[in-house]
């Protein structure tokens, strides 16, 4: 029994994750119906920027987010206004193919500047300081990112249901044209909506270069873990995507506990599961993308 | 005074025109109906006057100031806005937060959700159900009522009438005449010509993308826009 439930614990620690990794992608998506091919990469570029921040400043990556979140918010907006709003009304496939291509672009600028070499933020003790509750372990930086994974999704939701923007964006969602007929300036809505996004996308780099080793050419295997934590919980729906995230991360501990290799593929498994048996996800919102 | 001047525009979608070269005026306060069959470019014309559809060629002119290649928000916030055709009310939104969207113009005036809701009193004991749950008539004043919030000076209405039952409709252009005395200039698309002559100052009837008739509504003459709008001998 303490099995079961240590392996539940470790799953939701290991999907909070997942889950604030997905969030970035999920507002992509259902704000500006951009699928980012390169949410991987931007992941990846964050924990570099942690990389050269800490090591300019000499400060712990984790005081380094409070930079790397408003770079990694203009980075967004100068990549929405200059690039994908061009594309942002010639359907889903314009956008998907231009992050496909920012992409291979990424990979190829990271590898020039920082080498193909694998690296990581060190944090220093709080990375293997746990609590032990009974037999149960937890790692308080694990414990602390599905804290700061819940407590950012509280602050988007409550972001889009209860203030002007919030409003907005949902308008933009449901009907840019009338939007515009309002007086709403969709394209700078798509920018604060791409500078959110990739703002979020920040934190998670910052802590996936804390908790695991990243070269340039990882950010493949992120893109994937979010897009599925997206799908498992449902296109449209915010909350949905922390479920999907959790769930991920408990099918991929389920999945360590029976063999050390299975822990992805167990992850894959529940995916395809969903997409066969309930393609809509735990929370999907049909048209409503917020 | 002309608020709204068209001069032989052309435009719409993409490769397709839909417009040959439309010209009209419309002066502050009053009312222009466009009737026409479907197809003969009535909604391609809002829809360019608020920046939907690009001009292709002409100019619009609005308080003297070109305003042909400004997109819809700032038209918008410029005082022309539209209650489009079918309502498009934004169905993740209440009826509240619909109609508070007509605040994004940025334009102050009298018109706020208080006054808004004097005119229709069943939106403020609907105000938090979503917008798309109530009735079609409830959803039109809802419409009408967010285009409004922009204050606008010219106000265009796309087919107001469509799919509401007739009692509904005269309480919708009862509420148009309150408007209109407020000094909002009006453009009314309508299919209904007798609810479209009734509530205009002039009229304009429309065909393949042309004027083929305009007059006053004292001059308004039934064989003549039986022959323009069905493009028939007299």
């Amino acid at each position: 029994m303490t099995g079961l439930i240590d392996m539940l614990v470790q799953g939701l620690l290991l999907g909070g994750f997942f889950a604030l990794s997905g969030l970035g992608l999920s507002l992509s998506f259902g704000i500006m119906r951009i699928v980012n091919i390169a949410h991987g990469d931007f992941l990846v570029v964050a924990a570099y920027l942690g990389v050269v921040i800490t090591g300019l400043f000499g400060i712990n990556p984790i005081v380094a987010i409070a930079l790397i979140m408003p770079l990694m918010f203009v980075l967004g907006w100068g990549l929405q206004k200059t690039i994908l709003n061009r594309a942002v009304d010639g359907g889903e496939l314009s956008p998907l193919l231009i992050t496909f291509g920012l992409s291979i672009v990424l990979h190829n600028a990271l590898q020039e500047i920082f080498s193909a070499d694998f690296r990581s933020l060190d944090a220093g003790p709080v990375e293997v300081a746990s609590l032990a509750i009974g037999d149960i372990r937890i790692g308080w930086f694990a414990l602390s990112i599905l804290i700061v994974a819940v407590l950012v999704y509280a602050l988007v939701s409550w972001l889009m249901r209860k203030t002007t923007f919030g409003r907005i964006v949902r308008a933009t969602v449901d009907d840019p044209e009338v939007s515009g007929l309002m007086g709403v300036d969709t394209k700078k809505v798509y920018c604060l909506g791409m500078g959110i996004s990739m703002a979020i996308i920040g934190i998670s780099g910052a802590l996936y270069g804390i908790k695991s080793s990243f070269s340039p050419l990882t950010g493949g295997d992120q893109l994937l873990f979010a897009f599925e934590a997206v799908i498992i919980g449902g296109m449209g729906s915010i909350w949905g995507t922390l479920l999907g995230g959790l769930t991920l991360g408990i099918a991929q501990v389920i999945g360590f506990s029976i063999h050390s290799g299975w822990g992805a593929f167990a992850g894959h498994l529940v995916f395809f599961l969903f997409l066969f048996l309930k393609p809509s996800g735990l929370l999907s919102k049909g048209d409503s993308h917020v | 005074m002309t608020l709204l001047e068209v001069e032989n525009i052309k435009s719409g979608y993409g490769p397709i025109t839909a417009l040959f070269g439309v010209s009209l005026s419309l002066s502050k306060g009053k009312t222009l109906a466009l009737i026409g069959a479907n197809g003969a470019g009535k909604t391609t014309l809002l829809r360019t006057l608020t920046g939907l559809n690009k001009v292709s060629d002409g100019s619009v002119t609005y308080e003297g100031q070109d305003i042909s290649s400004l997109s819809s928000h700032q038209i918008a916030s410029l005082g022309i806005t539209m209650v489009p055709e079918g309502r498009r009310l934004f169905p993740s939104l209440t009826v509240e937060e619909n109609i508070l969207m007509g605040r994004c113009s940025g334009r102050n005036g009298p018109w706020e959700l208080d006054k808004v809701y004097e005119l229709f009193p069943i939106l403020k004991e609907r105000r938090n159900h979503l917008g798309t749950m109530l009735s079609g008539g409830q959803q039109q004043m809802v419409a009408v009522g967010r285009a409004l919030m922009s204050n606008p000076q010219v106000l265009l209405c796309d087919e107001l009438s469509l799919g509401l039952a007739p009692i509904i409709v005269q309480d919708i252009y009862k509420t148009l005449q309150v408007v209109s005395d407020a000094g909002v200039s009006l453009i009314i698309v309508e299919q209904d010509i007798q609810q479209a002559i009734a509530n205009c100052d002039e009229f304009m009837c429309m065909r393949d993308g042309l004027i083929v008739l305009q007059g006053t509504k004292e001059t308004a003459n039934r064989a003549e826009i039986a022959h323009a709008y069905f493009g028939t001998d007299k």
